[in-house]
């Protein structure tokens, strides 16, 4: 098989920043007018972040919703490891905090936050979460990045960007306050130890 | 963290915390309209008692069962006719229907080692109690109790807190192992006992050790009362029932030497007015009933950690970076 | 009966020499020996050649527990260790206190021919520490017990003890005692000490052992009778032999091999093959046996052989039996440890494991020199030899051996008992 052109020879470069913190900004806030449009109005709405970097996310969408329509819309945030479906595959995992705002999810509209949109497996595993919580009347999804290369029939709703990418490239986002600064970057790995075999 | 769960000495201090941070996620189980989580969906976990304690069983096979995991339950009590033939030939049997985690109550010390390191078995090995040596899920569950209380629920919240455990350590299992876990978690431990109950060579444990219970109590941040049979009176340990509660029993009386925020423990049961008074065991101090609650979370935990993954949780440096 | 010329072997460690074994005796001892017709060549170059050990503490569990070891493989075992003659204890089923079991076992051994077997009796009848057992009986029997002990419990009734100590002495017995106040070791299970508590196991203290062999030792004085201490296992123990034998008291003393290498830290496995009573003790304590086996206040290395059937040992502690194997291992933990170490040479060994023991049992034809006119018990162990204990290779029944696994110096190249060869090159004829 011949090499990848972009790796051929090469080790990791440089990470290559595609949104940075403003663009992030204009995204969130792009995203909180299209729930309130979607659910005309914020009534009924639970932001539920996928740890760990979904959780700020949500906040931030909450606090923009909350400044244009005067509403606090209830955030919380929904751990998804012990429904994974590669939970065999690898050491049992320390679990992330699930918090669900006071009133629920039943009958609610429910947007689940996260940062990046990949396979689908983490949205799978968080629709099954959900489940085991209540009945929501709907839920959406909300993500920063959408890079394509799903493995199961899930979309996101909204969407901060769409950034295709290559399997070989690796999508990081960081948050102040979890990390130093904003960004979503793209970095040309080297073949990742998992695509090897055969 | 080790596959087997023996002693409570197997945990370093990021095993316990990743432990008790686990137990606080899923003691919120509780409140949910479905109290259940597939993460041990098609695992068999074995309750393997030898020893009657419905309460600890209980306990276990709730945890197991909220975590979806098969549970079948056998109960030996170890017959003294057959002596080893009980376990070796029990486990040889459990290993044929496939346990992947074997919970252990025995009434020999070291019984769970001989199970986890014999080669009866290749399932996990969890200690939940043996003979007077040690119970690591116990001491892990007043640990939990300790830290939402004392230690704000946060990582090295229990740093520099003072214990005391009071009672018959020479012959508790959950003396032994509350000594290393709160050890290991930058607890200060002192024992309080009577000479006759403290274990030769008491001074290589890492704690301190005082005969006197009135100096000790106003001192600390919670106190632990061991159940003290009244059997012992015939070794030779203490002359009365009555002079042991007089010298170390809590009482109401001892109970106001504490400071406002202190706590009171017991593993339970209780042998009312020998260690404990009624109206120490009822008060708002006494956190018992919910040290009982926290042995489903913390078991759990410990049964979620051993057996969710292909193996056991890695618990340093361990990042949940996760493919989306 | 064969002739042997053993060639070149080094008599208790000195200059090779040979020897002529025939008729059951040491026919020739010296450099240059020329073979009589007939006689087989036996090549001992390298090898120390010493006189047939001699074991004053062995179980060989027949009668009763014959799934355990019978007289019969006790005693290849003990071929094979480099022993022509051992005591049997009497703790068997039922227990020798009477003429007829001892003369049983006495017989067994005979019949089986693979070393002398010299049955100790029982001191109180059944071993329960009631009665005195009809000792006089026992001496008077074809056994001729001269040994006498309850070892596997305690003579702990002082007034008892004392009546036996007395008793023997009409027909120069010895009470054989197992020091162990029965009160303060209910329940126990390894040495008392830090690691007992940390392990929740109930402790053996040492003390248990010392009072006895204190009390003893003054009732002998007392009385003016000799006494025999089994299985010396604690520093304190040693001192208090010491200065009872300084004060003129008629006491030896025994120490076990696994005694002398082995400590009490190995419990913490919980591996019953490292139960035995006396426990395994401190580091200390080892130390302090090593040294009064040199020095002599330990008088004799007794191996307390105690084979048990897989299932008393392949359990939780408390529930398995107490005892270790030793008849295959005594001579090659005796080397590592006191040899090797330079505390003592073989000509000590010899001492320690073949003459002193046969004076203490008063038993004729063994622990003698090596001399011309002398019987023919002789040992070949071939010092320079290692090898990996493997408890399937073993001749007893058992596998209870706590060295398996271990690489022990020496091994036994050959034995021979009144001049046949009981093992030759290593293996039993």
């Amino acid at each position: 098989m011949p090499a990848h052109p972009r790796e051929a020879g090469s080790d990791q470069s440089a990470p290559r920043v595609v949104l940075d913190d403003r663009d992030i900004g204009r995204a969130l806030t792009r995203i909180s007018h299209e729930i309130l449009e979607r659910n005309k109005g914020a009534a009924d709405l639970v932001l539920l972040g996928i740890p760990s970097r979904g959780v700020p996310l949500a906040q931030r969408i909450a606090e923009r919703i909350a400044s244009v329509e005067g509403y606090a819309v209830p955030v919380g945030s929904l751990d998804v490891t012990m429904y994974r479906d590669d939970l065999r595959l690898k050491p049992a995992r320390a679990l992330l905090p699930t918090e669900i705002p006071p009133g629920g999810v039943d009958g609610r509209t429910v947007v689940l936050v996260d940062d990046v949109l990949f396979s689908g497996r983490t949205i799978r595993a968080a629709l099954d979460a959900l489940n085991d919580l209540g009945r929501p009347r709907a839920v959406r999804l909300a993500v920063l990045v959408d890079r394509g290369h799903r493995e199961l029939p899930i979309r996101a709703d909204f969407v901060g960007k769409n950034l295709p990418t290559s399997l070989v490239e690796r999508v990081r986002v960081t948050l102040a306050g979890i990390d130093e600064v904003d960004a979503v970057t793209i970095q040309a790995a080297t073949v990742r130890d998992e695509e090897v075999t055969a | 963290m080790n596959r087997h769960l023996l002693s409570a000495g197997d945990l370093s201090r990021d095993d316990a915390e990743l432990v008790l941070s686990t137990a606080a996620e899923l003691r919120e189980l509780a409140d949910r309209p479905i109290k259940k989580l597939p993460a041990l969906r098609g695992r068999t976990v074995v309750n393997l008692f030898f020893e009657d304690s419905t309460r600890t069983r209980i306990s276990f096979e709730a945890a197991a069962k909220r975590l979806s995991a098969d549970v079948i339950n056998f109960s030996a009590k170890g017959s003294s006719l057959s002596k080893g033939e009980s376990l070796k030939d029990t486990a040889l049997t459990l290993e044929a229907m496939g346990a992947d985690a074997v919970v252990v109550r025995h009434g020999a010390s070291g019984a769970p080692h001989r199970l986890a390191h014999s080669g009866w078995v290749r399932s996990s090995v969890v200690n939940a109690g043996d003979g007077t040596h040690e119970h690591p899920t116990q001491a892990l569950l007043d640990a939990f109790t300790l830290w939402r209380h004392l230690g704000g629920s946060r990582a090295g919240g229990l740093e520099g807190r003072r214990v005391a455990i009071v009672g018959d350590v020479l012959h508790s299992r959950v003396a032994r192992s509350n000594a290393l876990l709160l050890r290991t978690l930058g607890v200060d431990v002192t024992l309080v006992a009577p000479p006759t109950l403290l274990p030769v060579g008491i001074e290589t444990w890492p704690v301190d050790t005082s005969y006197d219970l009135d100096a000790v109590l106003p001192k600390v941040d919670a106190v632990m009362m061991l159940r003290v049979q009244r059997e012992r009176m015939s070794g030779g340990f203490f002359p009365t029932a009555r002079e042991y509660s007089r010298r170390y029993g809590l009482d109401g009386r001892r109970m106001a030497t504490l400071q406002d925020h202190t706590i009171v423990m017991h593993p339970g049961p209780m042998v009312r007015g020998m260690e404990i008074t009624a109206d120490v065991a009822d008060s708002d101090r006494s956190v018992i009933v919910e040290q009982v609650t926290n042995g489903v979370a913390v078991r759990m935990a410990v049964l979620y950690l051993l057996l969710g993954g292909n193996q056991p949780a890695v618990s340093t440096g361990t990042t949940n970076e996760a493919d989306e | 009966m064969s002739t042997y010329l053993i060639k070149n072997a080094a008599v208790l460690g000195g200059e090779p020499t040979d020897l002529l074994l025939r008729d059951g005796v040491i026919a020739g001892l010296g450099a240059g020996l020329e073979a009589p017709d007939g006689a087989e060549l036996v090549d001992a170059t390298g090898l120390v050649a010493l006189p047939g050990l001699v074991d004053l503490h062995t179980h060989l569990r027949e009668p009763g527990r014959e799934d355990a070891e019978t007289v019969e493989s006790g005693t290849r075992a003990a071929a094979l260790g480099g022993f022509t003659a051992v005591h049997a204890m009497a703790n068997t089923e039922p227990v020798a206190d009477t003429a007829g079991v001892v003369e049983q076992v006495w017989r067994l051994g005979r019949e089986a021919g693979y070393c002398d077997v010299y049955p100790v009796g029982a001191v109180t009848v059944g071993l329960q520490g009631q009665q005195l057992a009809e000792l006089g009986a026992m001496a008077d029997s074809a056994a001729r017990v001269r040994v006498f002990s309850d070892d596997g419990k305690c003579v702990s009734d002082a007034v008892l003890m004392r009546r036996a100590l007395e008793y023997v002495k009409a027909f120069g017995g010895v009470i054989a005692q197992h020091a162990q106040e029965p009160r303060l070791t209910e329940g126990a299970q390894m040495n008392e000490g830090p690691l007992s508590g940390r392990l929740g196991l109930t402790g053996w203290p040492a003390v248990a052992e010392e009072a006895i062999i204190a009390r003893d030792c003054l009732l002998a004085e007392h009385v003016r009778s000799r006494l025999h201490v089994c299985h010396v296992s604690t520093a304190g123990s040693v001192q208090i032999v010491r200065e009872a034998k300084a004060r003129g008291v008629d006491v030896t003393a025994e120490a076990c091999p696994h005694h002398l290498l082995l400590t009490d830290d190995l419990a913490a496995t919980y591996d019953p093959v490292y139960k035995v009573n006396p426990p395994l003790r401190s580091a200390a304590d080892v130390e302090a046996v090593q040294a009064g086996l040199a020095d002599g206040t330990i008088d004799i290395v007794a191996t307390d052989h105690a084979p048990h059937p897989h299932e008393d040992k392949d359990c939780e502690w408390a529930a398995a039996a107490f005892g270790m194997l030793g008849l295959e291992t005594a001579l090659s933990v005796v080397q590592q440890t006191m040899v090797d170490t330079g505390l003592l040479d073989w000509a000590g060994v010899a001492e320690r494991m073949s003459a002193t023991p046969a004076r203490i049992g008063r038993i004729e034809g063994h622990g003698r020199p090596l001399a011309v006119g002398e019987p023919a018990n002789v040992v070949l162990h071939d010092p320079a030899a290692r090898r990996v204990v493997d408890p399937v290779e073993s001749a007893s029944l058992s596998r209870n051996t706590p060295y398996r696994g271990m690489e022990l110096p020496g091994r036994v190249v050959a034995t021979f008992l009144r001049g046949s060869a009981t093992v030759l090159d290593g293996k039993v004829q």
